[in-house]
């Protein structure tokens, strides 16, 4: 474990001595959109010694969600008889018929909320109408989904249910770490609040099977900087381990209490991943005894039809396999204001992130690293 | 840094769509790239005058002697920890005023109320813009009251004009400014915007944040009686990062921001974090930029902190000859990212 009681400058100055001593290019995954983020956000890619490379993972929780879920979710958020509560960051994300934000402009009932509760707390203010919760994420906001449905069982809350795409991140790292597609990494700088809900210990079949190191960050620039020093002196050492670099966090065992309820509301299921195809086990699906909430059977909703946006490579962004840049679309047709894919739209998405803290041509990224990158053809 | 950066500005910047759309969403409120699509596509076209394509926040009356400006305020809840609906009304049109170098001379308020709104809450709401426009030396001239159906309108909405004379001096405005100048800012920034945020989002959270919201003539007619002001503008929608990002683009030279002179109050950093928000997007109520060559910046600055609003007041940063017109924040890791105008949506009904 690596001090962050050190200057920035400081670590910064380590982790470029480590990296010239390494004497090779490496690689490291970032899992975590708020990772990616973060690092944006305090311009670590422009002090970053030239041969270490970041590479954006599955962490991003409206990136991830399958087009086919996000289409349903549109279109269940399309019907009059229903208030879709939704976090934020799913408003803009674009469907096959447009999204929940042109659904608001059109009178659609789309409520923004900041927790499950809120939904719930919705439902029960207007017993005559249906609210239905977007539970979308990892297992940092699937506990809260749990907490809603056990509170509607007990108050017997009857116009309340979940439209759940809660995804887990150990079987998706399993599933990069298996394609052959993605570009072969050094070690995981793993999510720190993914971390503080499933524990460190969790990550060491992967560290033992597939011997590549975990480090668990936390989001300050120190933290970051010394999280990427720890994977390099690893890599520099010939070492493979699971450190844990946010202890004041993260315990070995999680959080016992929001697993329990993880555990009484959801079971593991397979899920679609955009790009990623089904990935056994990696999404949580409601147990029998809750799934009177389950949206899907209460609206009857079909299987959604599986498409990806023309042009857009948004599942190869996300599963690091390609580079925003590589996107013919990326700052042409395809920006914040109109997004073709997740990515570009989700405050954790890494073309988003790329588009609006390195305004695309204005700080490249790509030059720094390698080959100049391609485009890539979807 | 520089060199890499203008290298690649010159390669290759790809051309955004302009976003078309059908109907009006909340992001189009939002004072961030939204809005700018709105004026753009639909405002500019049709009223576009010589006066009103400076969009400054007050529009100059020809003759030179008057300054006028409009607002509405349709913030929700109407009360919240440092101010209100009310004080927020009379400061807002009164900042407008004096950012643009003039003094406000008169008020006119409207009031769309909804039915059944409370007696005892619209009491409230005057006296504390009778309060304010005390504060400010300005009087309510003028007025207007409308009356909409039960769920019509949420509980009341206030509109405010404002004259204001000018002082001869000449008027800030984003075509002065050159390289060289520095930008001044009278102390620390999202106070007004999250506490709001928290006040609806989060009431149960306690947070000893409070509104900045005050009107800030009497520090803008002091400073400008030390220095000219090359322009100054106050941060409310789209944040500082929404004010630096629309001035490089409009003078079209490089701003430069250093993170670790920025104001900002850990309680407001945490609130930030707490709600995903990036606390240079977020709106102030009682901030002012200054733009000021930079001989004079040392005495600017010094005025700024004698002065009750501006005991704060940090020199953030400056304007620079790279003619990218972009805003840069250099970052306190010693790195660097841009700084763009938020999208807009994020935080709706904040004034």
């Amino acid at each position: 474990m690596i001090s962050t009681d050190q200057s920035a400058e400081k670590l910064l100055e380590r982790l470029r001595v480590a990296a010239q001593a390494v004497k090779e290019d490496i690689a490291f995954m970032e899992v975590c959109g708020t990772h990616t983020t973060s690092a944006f956000r305090c311009g670590l890619p422009t002090v970053m010694p030239p041969t270490v490379r970041l590479i954006s993972g599955p962490g991003c929780p409206a990136c991830v969600t399958s087009q086919g879920d996000i289409d349903r979710l549109i279109d269940l958020g399309s019907r009059q008889d229903v208030i879709l509560c939704t976090y934020g960051d799913m408003l803009r994300v674009p469907g096959r018929r447009g999204n929940l934000e042109t659904a608001r402009t059109q009178g659609r009932r789309i409520e923004v909320v900041y927790s499950s509760m809120d939904a719930l707390k919705r439902a029960v203010n207007e017993p005559d109408q249906q609210v239905v919760f977007a539970a979308v994420g990892f297992e940092t906001t699937a506990p809260a989904t749990a907490a809603a449905v056990c509170e509607a069982q007990r108050q017997n809350v009857r116009n309340f249910s979940v439209l759940a795409s809660h995804k887990r991140i150990i079987p998706a790292m399993r599933a990069l770490l298996t394609d052959d597609e993605i570009p072969s990494i050094n070690g995981f700088l793993c999510p720190g609040h993914v971390s503080v809900i499933i524990g460190s210990e969790i990550y060491r079949p992967i560290v033992d099977e597939f011997h590549v190191s975990c480090v668990i960050g936390g989001f300050e620039p120190t933290q970051l900087i010394s999280s990427l020093l720890c994977l390099t002196e690893l890599v520099l050492n010939r070492q493979t381990a699971l450190i844990n670099q946010y202890r004041e966090a993260v315990r070995p065992e999680g959080n016992p209490r929001a697993l329990a309820l993880l555990a009484e509301v959801f079971e593991p299921g397979d899920a679609r991943w955009r790009g990623m195809g089904i990935i056994p086990e990696s999404g949580l699906v409601l147990r029998n005894k809750y799934r009177h909430f389950d949206a899907v059977q209460r609206f009857e909703l079909s299987e959604p039809d599986e498409h990806e946006p023309p042009g857009c490579i948004c599942g190869k962004v996300i599963s690091g396999a390609a580079l925003p840049v590589q996107c013919k679309l990326f700052g042409r047709a395809c920006t914040p204001i109109s997004p073709i894919g997740p990515c570009m739209v989700s405050s954790e998405g890494t073309c988003s992130a790329w588009f609006k803290y390195g305004r695309s041509g204005h700080l490249n990224l790509t030059c720094t690293h390698a080959n100049e990158p391609q485009e890539v053809q979807t | 840094m520089t060199q890499q950066t203008e290298n690649n500005h010159a390669a290759s910047q790809p051309r955004p769509t302009p976003a078309r759309f059908s109907h009006i969403a909340l992001a189009h409120g939002g004072g961030g790239q939204l809005t700018d699509v709105l004026l753009n596509q639909i405002v500019m076209p049709r009223l576009n005058n010589p006066a009103l394509s400076q969009l400054l926040d007050s529009g100059m009356i020809p003759g030179g002697r008057f300054a006028l400006t409009i607002d509405s305020y349709v913030v929700q809840p109407l009360f919240f920890p440092g101010g209100d609906i009310g004080r927020l009304a009379v400061s807002g049109t009164v900042n407008d005023l004096a950012v643009c170098g003039a003094h406000p001379q008169a008020l006119a308020l409207s009031m769309i109320m909804a039915e059944g709104l409370e007696r005892k809450v619209l009491e409230r709401v005057l006296d504390s813009v009778a309060a304010t426009a005390d504060e400010a030396g300005v009087r309510i001239i003028t007025g207007d009251t409308k009356v909409v159906g039960h769920g019509q309108a949420d509980g009341i909405y206030l509109t405010t004009a404002g004259i204001g004379e000018l002082t001869g001096l000449p008027v800030p405005h984003p075509d002065h400014v050159a390289p060289g100048d520095v930008l001044i800012i009278n102390g620390p920034i999202g106070d007004h915007g999250l506490t709001v945020m928290l006040a609806r989002e989060m009431p149960e959270v306690e947070s000893v944040l409070r509104s900045d919201v005050a009107p800030l003539h009497c520090l803008i007619e002091r400073l400008r009686s030390v220095a000219e002001i090359m322009f100054m503008r106050d941060p409310t929608r789209g944040g500082l990062a929404g004010l630096a990002a629309d001035l490089a683009a409009r003078t079209g030279w490089r701003i430069n921001l250093e993170e670790n002179q920025i104001p900002v109050r850990p309680e407001a950093k945490h609130a930030a974090d707490m709600l995903g928000l990036d606390p240079l997007e977020i709106a102030n109520e009682g901030k002012v930029v200054v733009v000021v060559r930079p001989g004079e910046a040392a005495a600017v600055l010094e005025a700024m902190k004698r002065h009750p609003s501006g005991r704060d007041a940090k020199i953030i940063g400056s304007v620079t000859a790279e003619k990218d017109g972009i805003c840069v924040l250099h970052t306190s890791i010693g790195g660097w990212r841009v700084l763009q105008k938020p999208y807009g949506e994020q935080l709706p009904r904040i004034c």
